[in-house]
């Protein structure tokens, strides 16, 4: 069997349409946006395009859209563009949740070092924010709060509408990560209630190095790459063309998609899911499994080292993931499951497998096929390892 | 063959993992996380750093083999490092490449292998193992190049651990080793071979000592072999048997150290021929054969990495214990440093200098 592709959730293989555009724009569309210019204005209309595509995913208005570099980018441009706008409020409070991505957790923290505090919402073990502990959390000073559309690592999905709504009451914005959401299940910006939303292309079959913030209209944001007066002055630069157009197209054909995907997604995610939990003895689901994205499961197996089960799958050709990589490219325990009140041992046997349209029933059986076996090997050399251990223990 | 091979990014594992795929085996490459460090920082020793990473992703890149760092960030702390910190609290003078090699390459990396399918892990160790055809076991033969015999890093090996272990330079010089990697086409063919400690950034000792043993940086005193007080030190982690720098003395005859009495945070001093010791006692000795000899051998020893052979007598004492007389007397044997034994290119056992 050809290699098998369980890794969405970090990226995905770039749909046919969008590979083409991408080239096509390369080629043919050379103009900067920005030019008076009939070269100028080609550009230009690709943008437009692009980001009517996008707002229509998102149930926003195109003058909404913010054109950046990925997720990392509209994160930080979310966080540090909001919190520096509302200085002049006096309100320096952020609140954040602790099972966010990097790019959320590393910019809060940042700021908190640069007179800002920050306060961490924690999760139990369902790895979904409560608007209990986020009422705690608010205080009349509260700037920003950032809490993530749908879990990358665990996939479950947070109650945004209600914790925005609770977090307007205070009157502080609410952003939130859409990036393992968007092009995965429908988002209407408006009826979630939030201010600023994340996206990024290569999540859903578009290109890498293309993102976007969604910020409502009259949110006060405050640039962080200065210079031209490009988007709106929200983000400088030259536009990166080629890679909006893809983006443009990968948001019509998740749009197109959608409903299809939902369901293809979740039949097959279950099957695996179920096989592996009715299979695989000591394997457990991590996380709520109703209110989930339809392509992601978490999976514990205990006794197994997550970063072998991980290489011996890629020997066998099949590529999942765990909880984070270090800069080394070494595994960290997840930090999902740490704030989720696992003990150590089980933040470091899950392993993330994450679906893709292009992934098939067969592709899923021959996964159930094998993993039992791979398991239990690795779980005798675990038990053999813990015998030599306390033998050599002196 | 499914054969593990531990990829530091240096020359001699990348010259291992090449001599086995060109051998047509089916190598997986394993680099091991050891500590943590940002990729801005400096690399401290030449081993396991963010650039030997990227070096040793390159080499399995260019042998076209799938490589993959794990995490023993847990398994060297505990392994490693934290008893490195006590054994220096403790006034002895460790060597934690001997523990890395047995616990990490050899226990936890063999485990990760197995649990891969690979029977063998391979290492590009100056040393060399070979069928004993006597006992149908294995023996551990010192590197074929003895100004890079790396055997006396290796002496607590068992047998089952020499059974899976490959040495795929073991038998090569290393300007011989250099001259393959330039022919594989590897950038790490001029690569300097790694001197310092991995994990102790610029060579600071008594820095990583102190934080794990708060209690060992204290002022102690020096004293000569008769007892009369010479003088103040800072911490008896500073020290090892047999050094002169830092003690801060103003003598007429250089004085070395003698002893260290971690207990009563005392040094003693003396001139550099009280140095000399007719013999040593050494515990938690492992055999190579896996059984101790049950009379006295004439042997050949080393009381450290590059010391010369010294001949001498080996006699079992109960306990895994030994005695060790030499013919001549051996300067500056450091108690928590190994005696390794040897007969001829045989590696016969080796023990922890009491």
């Amino acid at each position: 069997m050809a290699r098998i592709y369980f890794d969405h959730n970090a990226t995905t293989p770039v749909a046919p349409e969008v590979a083409e555009v991408v080239a096509t724009t390369t080629q043919t569309v050379f103009g900067n946006p920005s030019s008076v210019h009939r070269y100028g204005q080609q550009a230009k209309m690709v943008l437009d395009k692009a980001r009517a595509s996008v707002a229509k995913l998102l149930g926003a208005e195109p003058t909404e859209i913010v054109f950046t570099s990925g997720g990392s980018e509209s994160n930080n441009l979310a966080i540090r563009g909001a919190a520096e706008a509302a200085i002049a409020t006096g309100r320096r409070h952020l609140v954040t949740s602790s099972i966010e991505h990097e790019a959320v957790l590393r910019t809060v923290k940042a700021l908190s070092m640069q007179g800002w505090t920050a306060t961490l919402v924690g999760v139990d073990s369902s790895g979904i924010v409560s608007p209990e502990r986020l009422a705690d959390a608010l205080r009349n000073d509260t700037a920003l709060v950032s809490i993530m559309h749908a879990n990358n690592e665990i996939g479950t999905i947070q109650p945004v509408a209600k914790l925005a709504a609770l977090t307007h009451e205070c009157g502080a914005l609410f952003h939130t990560d859409a990036v393992q959401s968007a092009g995965k299940i429908p988002i209407d910006a408006r009826a979630l209630d939030v201010d600023l939303l994340s996206i990024s292309a290569h999540k859903f079959n578009g290109p890498k190095g293309i993102g976007a913030l969604w910020a409502r209209r009259g949110a006060q944001l405050r640039a962080q790459l200065t210079g031209g007066k490009q988007e709106r002055s929200r983000r400088a630069g030259t536009e990166n063309v080629p890679a909006i157009a893809g983006l443009g197209v990968a948001a019509k054909l998740a749009v197109e998609n959608q409903t299809v995907a939902l369901e293809y997604l979740g039949t097959l995610r279950d099957r695996l899911e179920g096989g592996i939990l009715a299979n695989v003895s000591g394997a457990e689901r991590n996380g709520e499994a109703l209110h989930r994205v339809n392509n992601t499961c978490n999976i514990s197996f205990d006794g197994v080292e997550a970063e072998s089960l991980l290489i011996a799958l890629d020997l066998e050709e099949i590529a999942v993931s765990t909880g984070s990589a270090c800069s080394s490219g070494s595994l960290e325990p997840s930090h999902v499951l740490q704030a989720m009140g696992f003990p150590s041992h089980r933040t470091q046997n899950a392993i993330r497998f994450s679906l893709g349209l292009g992934n098939t029933e067969e592709e899923v059986d021959h996964v159930l096929a094998v993993i039992p076996a791979i398991v239990s090997r690795l779980r005798a050399v675990t038990r053999r390892g813990l015998q030599t251990t306390s033998a050599l223990r002196r | 063959m499914r054969i593990v091979v531990a990829m530091s990014g240096g020359v001699d594992s990348s010259v291992a993992a090449a001599q086995l795929v060109t051998a047509g085996h089916e190598v997986i490459g394993l680099s091991m996380q050891l500590y943590d460090q940002e990729p801005h920082e400096p690399a401290f020793g030449g081993c396991c750093s963010h650039e030997d990473l990227h070096d040793a992703r390159r080499v399995a890149a260019l042998l076209d083999i799938p490589h993959y760092t794990v995490n023993f960030k847990e398994e060297f702390d505990a392994a490693v490092v934290a008893p490195f910190a006590r054994e220096y609290a403790s006034g002895r003078t460790p060597i934690p490449c001997v523990k890395c090699n047995g616990d990490l390459k050899f226990r936890h990396l063999l485990d990760r292998a197995r649990a891969l399918g690979a029977d063998r892990v391979a290492t590009g160790h100056y040393a060399r193992v070979r069928p004993d055809p006597t006992t149908g076991g294995a023996l551990l033969l010192r590197g074929l190049d003895p100004l890079k015999d790396q055997s006396y890093f290796l002496f607590t090996l068992t047998q089952t651990q020499l059974s899976a272990a490959l040495f795929p330079v073991g038998h090569l010089r290393k300007d011989d080793v250099r001259d393959l990697a330039r022919q594989y086409d590897m950038a790490v063919s001029s690569k300097p071979d790694s001197q310092e400690l991995c994990f102790v950034a610029n060579g600071d000792t008594a820095k990583i000592v102190a934080e794990r043993e708060p209690g060992v940086a204290r002022p102690g005193e020096i004293r000569d072999q008769l007892g009369h007080n010479l003088g103040g030190h800072d911490g008896v982690h500073r020290f090892t048997v047999g050094q002169r720098k830092g003690l801060r003395l103003s003598t007429s005859v250089p004085l070395y150290v003698l002893d260290i009495d971690a207990a009563k945070n005392r040094l003693t001093v003396g001139p550099r021929a009280a140095l000399d010791r007719d013999g040593l006692t050494a515990s938690r000795v492992n055999w190579i054969s896996g059984t101790a000899p049950s009379e006295p051998l004439a042997i050949t020893a080393r009381v450290r990495h590059r010391h010369p052979d010294a001949p001498a007598r080996v006699e079992s004492l109960p306990g895994e214990r030994v005695s060790v007389t030499f013919q001549d007397p051996q300067r500056a044997i450091a108690p928590g440093q190994a005696v390794v034994f040897y007969d001829g290119e045989t590696v016969l056992g080796g023990g922890w200098i009491d």
